[in-house]
């Protein structure tokens, strides 16, 4: 099933030659001295939108930080960081959360994300920016804090990545679907964010090219509900995307029932 | 099962005459509706409204009151893309509980924007989706084409469009008129021959015509949520019933329209797989 989801969720798009796509399993002795999962949380060039989603599941978050899982690495929901304070290597993962796409021309986010790869033993791209570069791809450098970073490219492009959740950012409710999955070994819920980890790219028009014209398209309404900038408008019954407006996140075409259907899950949850 | 998991089905009419007379069969949707929106089970409701000027062009909004409700009753047989309008009730009208009406193929896209909630805090405000049964829908061009250029009658002037016992029927000035559906055949949109789904066999609770006498419809009552707003209806005195295997053409029919659906799509998808097109991966 893992073979066919990827084939589907990837398109048409060839492989893309990887400079440094080998993992190295970390080693587990560490991860065993407590049994709770060890994540980080790397911000790379991103808005913050997807940490404070993670922040936004009030109700179980302090269930999920304080017995579920420990958090040993981060900038943002813990004090270390190599390139911060507390930390002057990174710690081995067993799942790493990545927000943000990767600038180029920045050093530091160029080393830290060869370390992650290095010291994870799972990448997640977590938020769209991560998975896709979403608006970071409109990036085009000369701002006057720095006018060199002008090229933000999406995770997978440099590394090895497992699973990914597009979003911009992420929704709280999907953050909180996906840990309980995580803690439960659940894998089939996972599934589609690993059938997903290595695709890079995506716009409103993939609804045009991967469903309107494979005759698939029912106009149900679900993608401009999951487009966050507002550029799908329903025209007769089909979506129509304004490419202005369109921040390349994803959202949309992954929301799209006639793109896959989770009818397993939907069963699940229905009792139907 | 051919019409998905319900735990009952029965066949009922609204009580309240404001709502037969604009409803398309029995009134079901429309009375549980304004039923929810008056107990306070749900703040407001999605429904296909009536584009200004333009009545058989449905445009998703939000009802808040009866006569919203009312004024978006009967059937238009074309695109009604009713999610967007629950973007619209939860983030403009700040709805926290809504009631909404979908097709077979909107009621799985709301279940996947459930399970997979990509779109952040919308899907999970709605508590009651009512799914109306559905063979296919048409571009709006096609329904000039069924009444202006074959039946000879503006579309304008229609009073109302049905389908049933294999025909498309426009009513006009108190005049019915019906066209065989082997001259509406092959105007439906293609994504409906790949949909296997009669009778939304995911929603709350399902209605349509089909099993029931005219006037009357047809419910499944699926999930509890669904049975239990139907049956406080019930109890409130907002619908009358009659039992499923008391009345004619009764369930067989919609069961065999059913699984003539579901064959008919897995040809369609077999011989799209075979051309080698992308069709939808069911997980
Ligand atoms: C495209 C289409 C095809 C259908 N095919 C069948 C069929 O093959 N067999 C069958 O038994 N029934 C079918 N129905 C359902 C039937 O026409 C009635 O809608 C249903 O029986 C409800 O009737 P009612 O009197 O209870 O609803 P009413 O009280 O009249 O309310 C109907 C509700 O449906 C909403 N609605 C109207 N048009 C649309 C639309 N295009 N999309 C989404 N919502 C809409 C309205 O807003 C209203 O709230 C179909 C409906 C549609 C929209
Ligand atoms: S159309 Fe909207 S949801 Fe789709 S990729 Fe663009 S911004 Fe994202
Ligand atoms: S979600 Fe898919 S099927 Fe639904 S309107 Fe958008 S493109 Fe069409
Ligand atoms: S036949 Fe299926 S795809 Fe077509 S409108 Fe009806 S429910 Fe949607």
């Amino acid at each position: 099933m893992f073979d066919k989801l990827k084939k589907v969720f990837s398109g048409s798009e060839e492989p893309k030659e990887q400079v440094k796509k080998e993992t190295q399993a970390a080693p587990a002795a560490e991860a065993k001295a407590s049994a709770k999962p060890r994540i980080g949380y790397i911000h790379l060039s991103g808005c913050t939108g997807d940490a404070m989603s993670l922040t936004e599941n009030y109700d179980i978050l302090d269930v999920v930080l304080t017995d579920l899982v420990d958090i040993v690495y981060g900038q943002t929901l813990v004090d270390k960081w190599i390139h911060g304070t507390y930390a002057e290597e990174m710690p081995e993962m067993d799942l790493c959360l990545i927000e943000g796409s990767v600038c180029l021309q920045d050093e530091h986010s160029m080393h830290e994300i060869q370390l992650a790869r290095e010291k994870s033993k799972l990448i997640c791209a977590f938020g769209s920016c991560a998975m896709t570069g979403c608006f970071t791809t409109y990036a085009r450098g000369g701002q006057q804090g720095n006018p060199k970073h002008e090229s933000f490219v999406p995770l997978s492009d440099l590394v090895k990545v497992d699973l990914a959740l597009p979003g911009c950012p992420v929704a709280p409710e999907m953050i909180a679907k996906a840990v309980v999955a995580l803690c439960e070994g659940d894998m089939d819920y996972l599934a589609p964010a690993m059938a997903i980890a290595d695709v890079n790219e995506a716009c409103g028009c993939d609804l045009l090219k991967y469903n309107m014209r494979m005759g698939k398209c029912s106009g149900c309404g679900a993608c401009s509900v999951a487009c966050p900038t507002r550029s799908i408008n329903m025209i007769e019954g089909r979506p129509i995307s304004n490419t202005d407006r369109c921040v390349k996140c994803g959202s949309c075409y992954m929301t799209c029932p006639r793109h896959w259907l989770p009818l397993s899950q939907i069963k699940k949850e229905t009792g139907l | 099962m051919v019409l998905g998991t319900y735990k009952e089905a029965v066949s009922a009419r609204a009580t309240d005459k404001d709502i037969l007379k604009v409803s398309q069969d029995g009134g079901i949707v429309s009375a549980l509706l304004i039923h929810a929106i008056e107990e306070g089970i749900v703040e407001g409701a999605v429904v296909a409204g009536k584009k200004d000027g333009e009545k058989w062009r449905p445009e998703p909004g939000v009802a808040m009151t009866k006569e919203d409700i009312l004024g978006a009753a009967g059937t238009r047989y074309t695109m009604s893309p009713n999610l967007t309008a629950l973007k619209e009730a939860v983030r403009q009208n700040g709805l926290e509980k809504v009631g909404i009406v979908l097709t077979p193929c909107q009621t799985l896209a709301l279940r996947k924007l459930q399970a997979y909630p990509f779109a952040r805090f919308v899907a999970d405000k709605v508590n009651l989706a009512i799914g109306i049964f559905c063979m296919e829908n048409f571009p709006i061009a096609a329904l000039d084409t069924f009444s202006q250029a074959k039946l000879e009658t503006p579309k304008d002037d229609v009073d109302k469009m049905d389908i049933g016992k294999g025909k498309f029927w426009i009513t006009s000035e108190g005049e019915e008129k019906g066209l065989g559906l082997k001259f509406t055949h092959g105007y439906e949109q293609a994504a409906c021959n790949i949909c296997s789904d009669y009778v939304a066999e995911f929603s709350d609770i399902s209605t349509g015509s089909v099993g029931s006498p005219d006037g009357w419809s047809t419910i499944l009552k699926r999930t509890d949520a669904g049975k239990t707003i139907f049956d406080s209806a019930v109890e409130a005195g907002l619908i009358e019933t009659k039992p499923m295997d008391e009345v004619k053409p009764g369930l067989p029919l919609l069961e065999k329209l059913a699984q003539g659906k579901k064959d008919k799509a897995a040809k369609e998808l077999e011989k799209r797989e075979k051309l080698g097109l992308k069709v939808p991966l069911v997980l």
